[in-house]
């Protein structure tokens, strides 16, 4: 090996061979499963507590800010939180901000509200999609009903007997958001500094780190960051969701990313690293993946 | 495996996406085309639904005239279109810019400078907290320090950008982690969908 023969045959690996490694990562795992424990930390401890601590039978804002690109993270999120406050006999109103969100929250309602026995106007309310973002949010400190004059499913707000004393911030004793975007921001702003409002966060994980210094400044009660943070809620709420079936899979391949990380970077230093010449790896056409 | 059609649909485009991971293909070709074009279909018409009709052609039907402000100022950002209009453009254009400036502006400022301050110079945490509080503020005046280019990084103001890198490299390297983990959840779910949605060989499926 004084050559380097093998580390340099190792840098010039078709990038194929580790999607294929990858793949199986996450597809073994998946079907073969071990159920590595889920230890929940702090900040999604703290988000489920702010749940706990909402007395029962009180109504919660439920922002779910996503389309089917992030559903991955957020849609285990959704169900979790959801079926948490319905086991609490909380009354979510459930609005969404992305016009792509409505068909994925009507899934995750489905199977919350099945899955808990809760019926639709009774136990939750569904306002549905509207645009404008930042001043729908503005606007939910003001008049709900004016921002939503009709549920997803056009009834009047007004027929709904459950949104009869709900019309803005004020009237909710929590704020939750799901979010993939900026959304999160907005609701910081407005919601949280602005009215006052609890507010606790989920978001994807490329999201979670940018969101810590409102934990810590208490605009953020809670944080929930991607599949991981689902995963957690779900071990603490009880349930066994997609976030934790998708742990073990998530570990293995973390695993294999460290490995190859290692791997690559003894085999740069061994070698002095690689001139990219003809022979060189690719995915071929002028698209690589 | 699923009878859905719903459900075969869905497997064949992600196989189809996937394909790209061993070259690029007619069939990754086909099933980006087809998410375009769905895409951009299904917002053009839930963005009717949703804002023109509730916000335009309703109000307009019971003779509200109100909305016409706001018709007359999208159609003036249309001006743009053409050389000769797009001065009219820069009316609507400046509308927009004022108001989202008059709402964003001091909420940014009240949420994101002013709160984030108060928290920098609280007092320190009793106990082992006050490490936490300690590198926390260490962290914030020396990336300061770093993103501080009006004078030369020497002396105390460079060692305090250097260490201020080392905060940065930290900073970086958890968001790398997270966007790590955030791309697998994603390749997870739909491994997760093929398995159990599609083929039925998952576990508890």
């Amino acid at each position: 090996m004084a050559d380097g023969g093998l580390w340099r045959r190792l840098l010039r690996l078709d990038r194929r061979w580790i999607f294929v490694l990858v793949g199986l990562a996450t597809a073994v795992p998946l079907l073969f499963p071990v159920n590595l424990p889920v230890t929940p930390t702090p900040r999604v401890q703290a988000f489920y507590d702010a749940v706990e601590s909402v007395p029962e039978g009180s109504p919660v804002l439920l922002s779910l800010d996503y389309e089917p690109d992030i559903m991955a993270e957020l849609q285990p999120m959704s169900i979790a939180v959801l079926r948490h406050c319905f086991r609490r006999n909380l009354k979510p109103v459930i609005l969404t901000l992305y016009p792509a969100g409505p068909g994925l929250i009507e899934r995750a309602l489905a199977i919350a509200s099945e899955a808990e026995g809760k019926k639709r106007d009774v136990d939750f309310v569904f306002l549905g999609y509207k645009s404008g973002s930042q001043s729908v949010i503005l606007g939910l400190g003001e008049s709900i009903r004016s921002m939503f004059p009709e549920d997803f499913w056009g009834t009047p707000i007004d027929d709904i007997p459950l949104m009869a004393n709900l019309n803005a911030y004020a009237d909710f004793p929590l704020v939750i958001n799901l979010s993939g975007s900026a959304i999160a921001d907005y609701y910081i702003r407005i919601a949280a500094t602005r009215y006052h409002k609890p507010l606790l966060l989920g978001c994807t994980a490329v999201m979670a780190t940018d969101y810590y210094p409102y934990l810590s400044s208490g605009q953020l009660l809670g944080l929930m960051g991607g599949m991981k943070g689902a995963a957690e809620y779900e071990r603490l709420a009880g349930l066994f969701g997609d976030a934790r079936r998708g742990m073990d899979a998530q570990s293995m391949v973390h695993v294999v990313i460290v490995i190859l990380v290692i791997l690559g970077n003894v085999a740069l230093l061994t070698t002095g690293g690689l001139r990219r010449g003809p022979g060189a790896s690719s995915g071929g056409g002028s698209r690589e993946p | 495996m699923s009878h859905s059609v719903d459900t075969w649909i869905m497997a064949l485009l992600t196989l189809c996406v996937f394909s790209f991971l061993y070259r690029d293909n007619p069939f990754y070709r086909f099933a980006e085309h087809l998410f375009v074009g769905a895409a951009a279909g299904y917002l053009l018409a839930v963005q009717y639904q949703n804002v023109l009709v509730p916000n335009m052609i309703r109000p307009l039907g019971r003779g509200n005239l109100l909305p016409l402000v706001p018709l007359a100022l999208g159609i003036m950002l249309l001006g743009r279109l053409a050389e000769k209009t797009s001065s009219a453009s820069r009316w609507a254009l400046a509308f927009y810019v004022g108001i989202y400036s008059g709402i964003a502006v001091p909420a940014y400022m009240q949420a994101q400078i002013f709160a984030q301050l108060a928290d920098a110079t609280k007092p320190w945490q009793p106990g082992w907290g006050a490490i936490n509080s300690a590198l926390i503020l260490i962290g914030f005046l020396t990336v300061l320090a770093y993103f501080f280019f009006s004078a030369p990084h020497r002396g105390l103001h460079g060692a305090s950008a250097r260490v201020g890198i080392w905060f940065l490299m930290v900073a970086f390297g958890a968001s790398f982690g997270y966007t790590v983990m955030a791309r697998v959840s994603l390749l997870i779910a739909r491994v997760q969908f093929l398995l159990r949605d599609w083929l039925g060989v998952l576990p508890g499926a």
